[in-house]
């Protein structure tokens, strides 16, 4: 079965987006900023996400890691993780990816949240052996590919919020990451984020009622 | 069903970042099962967690990737659909259906059903026949209540199925069951309730409410 598998095509121009890379072209004042070959190369997540769903492709799958799993090591050591711990997430993380490949959708979500939420997940068994309930899974429809433009937009947006992010007075934003690391309760946390949050949430309503359409 | 009463932006944005207590998880999830408007919502905070994910890259130990490639395995389907009449988080509690709850009844025909949850809040299941009102009560901390059958009303609005009312200190309410079906709530407290009549608080530490 694996035979039938068609090569693995890096993205083209030949694949961008090792960190190193990137780092050096990125001005240092804002170092979180994307650059607009990354809208680019969030499409190309979401397409080794694909194979590695389909085709269980573990180059593809080597090529997430290699990105993603240095990431969530930090985000897990700046959550309060020894170094250790947090690789050793960062490893289960990944691992998780491919086990529920099925569950992302990329009209929903980049790569990047999903994987964030696969981290976020781990933190709580880690940290507090506390459950999250999660809400009901939403299948794919039958229509499992979302068009390539819904893909793009999604990237697009991505790429937009990152740069909001790194944007936002120092303040504000550190009051953000202390947030998403888990430093805040719910009575602490500002309402008034300052992102532009409207079109991500338009966008994944829009996916949804064509996910409840194709269901009914 | 038309939901007209939803979650709070920090309360969604503490659930995108996995930071309320679990009784508070599961009232967003149950809700979030049920109105789509909170799922996008939801997806738009946990794209913040996507972008603060790619702050700050530590490079892993070698071997690192083999050792996770060599224990991979087969991927899992979608998880089969279990038979029940609650949303999937509330069936993970409590089972099959509300016909299933062990109720035990905290008086004026009003019973509850207690969910182990883990520290920080409290749920439970709160039956309130039709027409019936629970005792007039204050809040120190927040209750979120979530409709999961019939309606009440208190002084602020209707709250009808997939509806949260979100009660913070400053409220004092009486809510009434309306007329027709009997109501099941799902309700969440990170402290314990102020009843303002005598009775309900001398029994107050006997229903842990």
């Amino acid at each position: 079965m694996l035979l039938d598998v068609p090569p693995l095509q890096l993205p083209n121009p030949p694949f961008r987006l090792q960190p190193d890379m990137v780092r050096a072209r990125i001005r240092p004042r804002v170092k979180e900023r994307f650059l607009t070959s990354d809208v680019q190369a969030e499409i190309d997540w979401a397409g080794l996400m694909r194979r590695v769903r389909d085709h269980q492709d573990k180059a593809a799958f080597a090529l997430l890691f290699r990105h993603f799993a240095p990431r969530v090591k930090g985000f897990l050591m700046r959550s309060g993780s020894d170094a250790g711990v947090a690789e050793e997430c960062a490893q289960d993380v990944m691992a998780t990816l491919w086990q529920k490949a099925h569950l992302f959708d990329p009209s929903r979500a980049s790569v990047a949240t999903w994987v964030f939420t696969i981290a976020r997940n781990r933190r709580i068994d880690v940290a507090r052996r506390a459950r999250r309930p999660e809400p009901e899974e939403l299948p794919w429809g039958p229509e499992a590919e979302p068009d390539q433009a819904e893909v793009l937009e999604a990237a697009e947006e991505t790429r937009r919020l990152a740069n909001a992010l790194a944007d936002l007075p120092e303040k504000q934003r550190a009051l953000i990451l202390r947030a998403y690391y888990g430093d805040l309760s719910h009575s602490e946390i500002a309402t008034e984020t300052g992102l532009p949050l409207g079109t991500i949430k338009s966008r994944i309503r829009l996916a949804l009622e064509r996910l409840r359409m194709q269901m009914s | 069903m038309t939901i007209r009463h939803h979650l709070s932006d920090p309360l969604l944005m503490a659930y995108a970042a996995g930071n309320l207590p679990e009784a508070f998880s599961l009232l967003a999830a149950t809700h979030i099962s049920l109105c789509d408007e909170c799922r996008a919502r939801l997806g738009a905070f946990e794209a913040v967690g996507g972008a603060v994910l790619q702050d700050a890259p530590v490079p892993l130990s070698d071997g690192c990737l083999d050792a996770v490639l060599a224990r991979l395995g087969a991927p899992e389907g979608p998880a089969p659909r279990r038979p029940s009449d609650l949303p999937a988080p509330l069936a993970d509690y409590i089972g099959t259906g509300l016909a299933a709850v062990k109720w035990s009844s905290l008086g004026m025909g009003v019973r509850q059903s207690i969910l182990a949850t883990g520290p920080g809040a409290q749920a439970r299941l709160l039956y309130i026949p039709a027409g019936q009102a629970v005792p007039d009560h204050g809040h120190r901390g927040m209750e979120l209540t979530l409709v999961l059958q019939g309606a009440f009303r208190d002084s602020t609005d209707r709250f009808g199925l997939g509806d949260i009312e979100i009660a913070t200190e400053e409220l004092n309410h009486t809510p009434v069951a309306e007329a027709g079906a009997d109501c099941i709530c799902l309700a969440a407290t990170d402290a314990p309730l102020r009843f303002n009549a005598l009775m309900p608080r001398l029994l107050q530490p006997f229903f842990r409410i």
